[in-house]
């Protein structure tokens, strides 16, 4: 019978079918942070539970490492904790652990594929719900709570119920300053945040295939905010050229082994899925978030909606109370509203694609005098140092923009890059929703090149309508 | 573990669609390195004035007297009914871990976001879905009588009002099986310790490069 690319994934891992639409299913690769971490580690101790298989296990401390000066460690005494516990655990465990200081670290779903950590064919996991980042890459890859955490550590396994399945197919040719971002929030917005509830997505389309695999990753990275735990897209010779060589990929014969084995991992043409959605963006303009979910999203050239006009009473409330705590007028345009701050990074767009095209727009100008704080926060050590090796550190530090060291920073604000109450945030991060930057805070989401844009100008503008192509 | 069985307590109605796990345990929060005290910051932007902060002496806090868990009998809920897509956003088991501790041990909404719905069982707590029409339903009871209660009866599936009306619902039957005995699921899949290693037997011969391993040399 034909098979999806995610029946392919799904049957060889299955260690163990419960016939009940439950399987114990292998897990290849174990990715593990800071703040998901410790509970479970100290359950295996309560346990005296081993790891099963202690080198399937990456290590990488993300979310509270400072992005200023590290030199003195951290400011905040419990982040600190926090992060030596990740240290003490990798440590007793025996755990391969990319410690603040190693040029390695970064956000985890940087780091993975870029070390080769994370391959095509794979099972991933991690402790955070962008673990389906790494769909990009052909691997199932989703995220998990601590509890699971604890059972991938302890069994190399997790009990899981299979998805039912969901294709996206995105046809058409994307217009210049049309970018991964902009086409997964116009998903998003087209089949809502709990669209791909229950469902594994597989992204497929010449528009798909068109993106790089930086830009596949930005893709997957929000598969979690159309609701689908995975987003994954198949192998292609990008994908096999982007694996190739890393430190971790495979070399020689099983290199051989493993690119043919690759090339098989597509969904077989006639495959059916459960759902099919269909998307063209051959005229898609970028796209602005104007509320506190993902899926209150419009195009550059759009209007805040109005209320009023809505029938349904729950999204009815739901848009008032979103454009109340983003201090938001119906009808106004998207173009005249004025971020306070411009955040660059996260693991949706953090990697250096992301950062060149915001460069190239920066390049020779400065931003806004209302902009009061703008900073660019690579995804990772690595990346930082590519950026500085083709000078794009000098060109927004010319521009006004602060040069951070790696880590999620703004995109959570569990370390100490926050909005403040009531402060405006073009940023390039994943979530919208309240107090996600810091309390009070209100964020639009954007591309890397629409948040430099709007640093310049001080407001959303259409890129589209002066860029070279 | 604790088993559930049947469970009785008074129905908290928090009427908003998409209600994320930030909003559940806000980010400052999950830098605890324990299991348990989330449940003084459950809600913790919707339910106090000021900015919450890790180590504060909540007591001493000004609450919001519009938020709902912050009005009577409210405090004493162990049932929440809420809207669609219930939980979404990040993976952070810290929401399950604050609803328990708060002390809720069902969720009732016409939907939940995937990893919480997970998570909600790794923790003993008992996500319900119902259709939206019945949700509503709920709603109207809930708001006509402060403090109406709910039976939740797992072994049967079903749910009874104070008069006594029975709503059926749906779940895994592995879960609920879980739940019922208070299963510890780790041990469980140690059972199937030599299927696993034959598996990873199997494929490191099949596929190696899966089995690359991740130590500094």
């Amino acid at each position: 019978m034909a098979k999806t690319l995610y029946d392919k994934l799904w049957n060889m891992h299955v260690v163990h079918d419960n016939n009940d639409g439950t399987a114990l299913i292998y897990i290849d690769r174990h990715l593990v942070h800071e703040v998901t971490s410790p509970q479970a580690f100290e359950g295996l101790r309560l346990a005296k539970r081993k790891l099963w298989r202690v080198a399937a296990n990456l290590a990488v401390a993300d979310h509270n490492v400072p992005t200023t000066d590290r030199k003195n460690g951290i400011a905040d005494p419990i982040s600190q904790l926090q992060v030596d516990t990740l240290d003490k655990n990798c440590d007793e465990f025996g755990i391969t652990e990319f410690k603040m200081g190693d040029i390695r670290q970064g956000i985890v779903h940087v780091v993975g594929p870029e070390e080769g950590a994370t391959l095509p064919g794979m099972t991933v996991v991690c402790g955070d719900s962008h673990t389906s980042t790494h769909g990009a890459l052909g691997a199932l890859a989703f995220g998990i709570g601590t509890s699971e955490v604890e059972h991938a550590l302890a069994t190399q396994c997790l009990v899981l119920k299979k998805s039912r399945s969901m294709r996206i197919n995105v046809v058409g040719k994307r217009a210049t300053g049309v970018t991964a971002k902009d086409i997964i929030l116009a998903i998003i917005g087209k089949i809502g945040t709990a669209g791909g509830t229950g469902y594994a997505i597989e992204f497929t389309g010449e528009a798909i295939t068109a993106l790089s695999i930086e830009g596949r990753m930005s893709l997957s990275n929000m598969a979690i905010e159309a609701g689908a735990r995975a987003g994954i897209i198949a192998v292609d010779e990008k994908t096999i050229q982007y694996v190739k060589g890393r430190p971790y990929s495979p070399t020689g014969k099983i290199w051989e082994q493993a690119e043919s084995f690759w090339n098989t991992l597509h969904s077989d043409a006639d495959a059916v899925f459960d759902m099919e959605v269909e998307i063209d963006i051959s005229t898609l303009t970028p796209q602005v978030t104007w509320g506190t979910s993902p899926e209150m999203v419009t195009s550059i050239t759009g209007l805040v909606p109005d209320p009023e006009q809505e029938a349904d009473d729950v999204k009815r409330g739901s848009i008032e109370k979103a454009l109340e705590y983003m201090d938001l007028q119906p009808g106004m345009a998207i173009s005249d509203i004025q971020p306070d701050v411009i955040f660059i990074g996260s693991c949706t767009n953090s990697r250096i694609e992301d950062l060149r095209s915001a460069a190239k727009y920066v390049q020779g100008k400065k931003i806004a005098e209302t902009i009061e704080l703008a900073i660019v926060v690579p995804g990772s050590g690595l990346v930082k140092q590519q950026a500085e090796k083709e000078n794009l550190d000098k060109i927004f530090i010319e521009a006004g923009f602060e040069w951070r060291e790696p880590g999620c920073s703004m995109c959570l604000a569990m370390n100490a890059d926050k909005l403040r109450p009531g402060q405006r945030c073009a940023s390039t991060s994943n979530r919208n929703f309240e107090g996600r930057q810091g309390q009070g805070g209100r964020t639009h989401l954007v591309s890397p090149v629409m948040a430099a844009a709007a640093a310049i100008h001080g407001h959303f503008v259409d890129i589209t309508e002066n860029i070279e192509a | 573990m604790q088993k559930f069985t049947t469970f009785t307590g008074i129905v908290a109605p928090l009427d908003r669609a998409n209600v994320d796990t930030d909003a559940i345990i806000p980010k400052q929060f999950l830098k605890s390195i324990q299991r348990t005290g989330f449940g003084v910051n459950l809600f913790d932007e919707w339910r106090y004035l000021d900015m919450g902060e890790p180590g504060m002496d909540n007591s001493q806090r000004k609450i919001n007297p519009a938020f709902i868990l912050n009005q009577t009998p409210y405090q004493q809920a162990s049932i929440l009914l809420t809207r669609h897509n219930f939980g979404c956003g990040s993976s952070r088991e810290h929401a399950p871990w604050a609803l328990l501790d708060y002390g809720f041990k069902v969720i009732i909404a016409p939907g939940f976001a995937d990893i919480f719905y997970n998570n909600c069982f790794k923790n003993g707590i008992l996500p319900v879905v119902l259709e939206s029409a019945i949700v509503d339903k709920l709603f109207d009871l809930v708001t006509q009588k402060t403090g109406y209660t709910l039976t939740i009866n797992l072994q049967d599936k079903c749910i009874l009002g104070e008069n006594n009306d029975s709503i059926p619902f749906e779940i895994d039957e592995f879960r609920r099986h879980c739940l019922l005995a208070g299963l510890d699921e780790i041990g469980l899949s140690l059972e199937y310790s030599d299927e696993i290693k034959s598996y990873e037997q199997k494929q490191k011969l099949q596929t190696p490069w899966l089995f690359t391993d991740l130590m500094e040399s």
